[in-house]
């Protein structure tokens, strides 16, 4: 392939998406209410939407006969590029919301700074995509208040779920060997940049929750390089599923 | 502020306008302004055509109608799918709000307005029943990505709301 460092850019950035969406979509018909249900549901078809569009552009720049599903649904688990906090499994409420927060913040910031890049696809669909996931920050944060600031349950449950969400916040800001290319070819971003602006945005909402923000220094990574939590093979069999047992089926 | 007017060539507007949006079947596919550009080349009609969210479902469907739209009058169609610029609530045409308010859809408010209501700090969302801005938001999201869910506090009646996209 002529530009691999792209095409693995750009999956770094879609297969965030995928995972975080299909964890979404595990809890349709399971959401702790209608609304909230829907809710879960709608932000999963956005991620999906926006990785569709990523997965597309991959095709066209592998320049092969590889198609979106195949980029999809037929690779194996050390290909897949998602940081480990999006394939975390589903928890309960407090828990879903503060991955979704964690990761929303760090989303809404790379999709602002990809609308610039000279790139003109990966413009297009961070422009798009920005609108989408503004939306998601809203609700996610909305809710990480409401459960932080609610009862000592929802507190406490709150407080337990960013305590052990929070190692895994570090890696979104890791570089692969990928990253660095379109970093240096300026068009990709440098997560880098605005990682203490992350920190520092993901603190006030939790202060606002009355939340305590956690300061253990230890971190966990592996997933952008391919080393997954042992989470990740359960959710590639439930995603992969049907391609694997009727191969080239369409829908 | 609409930033780029759609540019289609105006023959092919009567066929455009039969195509329904399949989520909200009283706007047309020209109401809501996802048809950017449409020209004829010989028997082919090319059209480009943008998503209002990124993984709205209608796309495939209103792909599928424009071609047994322009089917019927012997023609081809090619349908590119765009997403630069992204399309913007703006987009809508006037008439369009309007057949969506009649339809039971409260239209999209302006971009400020539009997150005091959505954070439920300000009642501005008028019920498409009685009238009465004495609405609640129920749930950000509503039974579709683009709207959210809002019920009225004077005739009890819920409603969806077309979300402000910009």
């Amino acid at each position: 392939m002529k530009n691999q460092n792209l095409y693995n850019y750009i999956l770094g950035i879609a297969d965030n998406s995928l995972i975080l969406g299909q964890r979404l979509g595990e809890l349709c018909g399971h959401g702790p209410n209608l609304e909230t249900d829907i809710a879960l549901t709608n932000i999963s078809l956005d991620l999906l939407g926006q990785t569709r569009s990523y997965y597309q552009y991959a095709a066209s720049v592998a320049g092969d006969d590889r198609t979106e599903d195949d980029i999809a649904f037929l690779r194996l688990e050390r290909a897949y590029k998602n940081v480990l906090l999006v394939e975390q499994p589903n928890d309960h409420f407090g828990f879903i919301m503060g991955r979704q927060f964690l990761f929303d913040m760090y989303h809404a910031m790379l999709m602002e700074a990809l609308q610039n890049s000279p790139d003109e696809t990966l413009a297009a669909i961070a422009k798009k995509g920005i609108k989408e996931v503004s939306y998601h920050l809203r609700f996610s944060s909305d809710w990480v208040k409401r459960l932080g600031d609610g009862t000592q349950e929802s507190h406490e449950k709150m407080q337990e779920a960013i305590d052990g969400l929070w190692k895994f916040t570090d890696e979104l800001f890791h570089t692969t060997e990928a990253d660095l290319a379109m970093i240096e070819a300026e068009v990709g971003v440098d997560v880098r940049t605005f990682r203490d602006s992350y920190y520092k945005k993901v603190g006030e909402v939790l202060t606002e929750a009355t939340l305590i923000i956690p300061e253990s220094k230890y971190f966990q990574k592996g997933g952008k390089e391919g080393i997954h939590s042992e989470h990740m093979g359960y959710l590639l069999s439930d995603l992969q599923y049907m391609q694997r047992t009727y191969p080239n089926m369409k829908w | 502020m609409i930033e780029l007017e759609p540019n289609i060539d105006t023959a092919l507007l009567p066929i455009l306008e039969q195509v329904a949006d399949p989520e909200i079947p009283v706007l047309s596919v020209l109401d809501l302004g996802v048809i950017r550009e449409a020209w004829q080349e010989g028997n082919t009609v090319h059209i480009k055509l943008t998503p209002t969210y990124s993984g709205c479902p209608a796309m495939d469907v209103i792909s599928d109608d424009l071609k047994i739209a322009f089917q019927k009058e012997n023609k081809e169609v090619v349908v590119t799918l765009v997403l630069s610029p992204a399309w913007s609530t703006d987009w809508i045409s006037e008439a369009g709000k309007r057949k969506m308010e009649v339809y039971g859809i409260a239209a999209p408010l302006e971009a400020d307005a539009d997150k005091e209501a959505l954070l439920n700090n300000k009642k501005l969302v008028k019920c498409t029943n009685c009238g009465s801005k004495n609405t609640r938001l129920v749930s950000q999201f509503g039974s579709t990505a683009c709207k959210a869910l809002f019920k009225c506090q004077d005739c009890q009646e819920p409603f969806d709301y077309f979300k402000c996209l910009k």
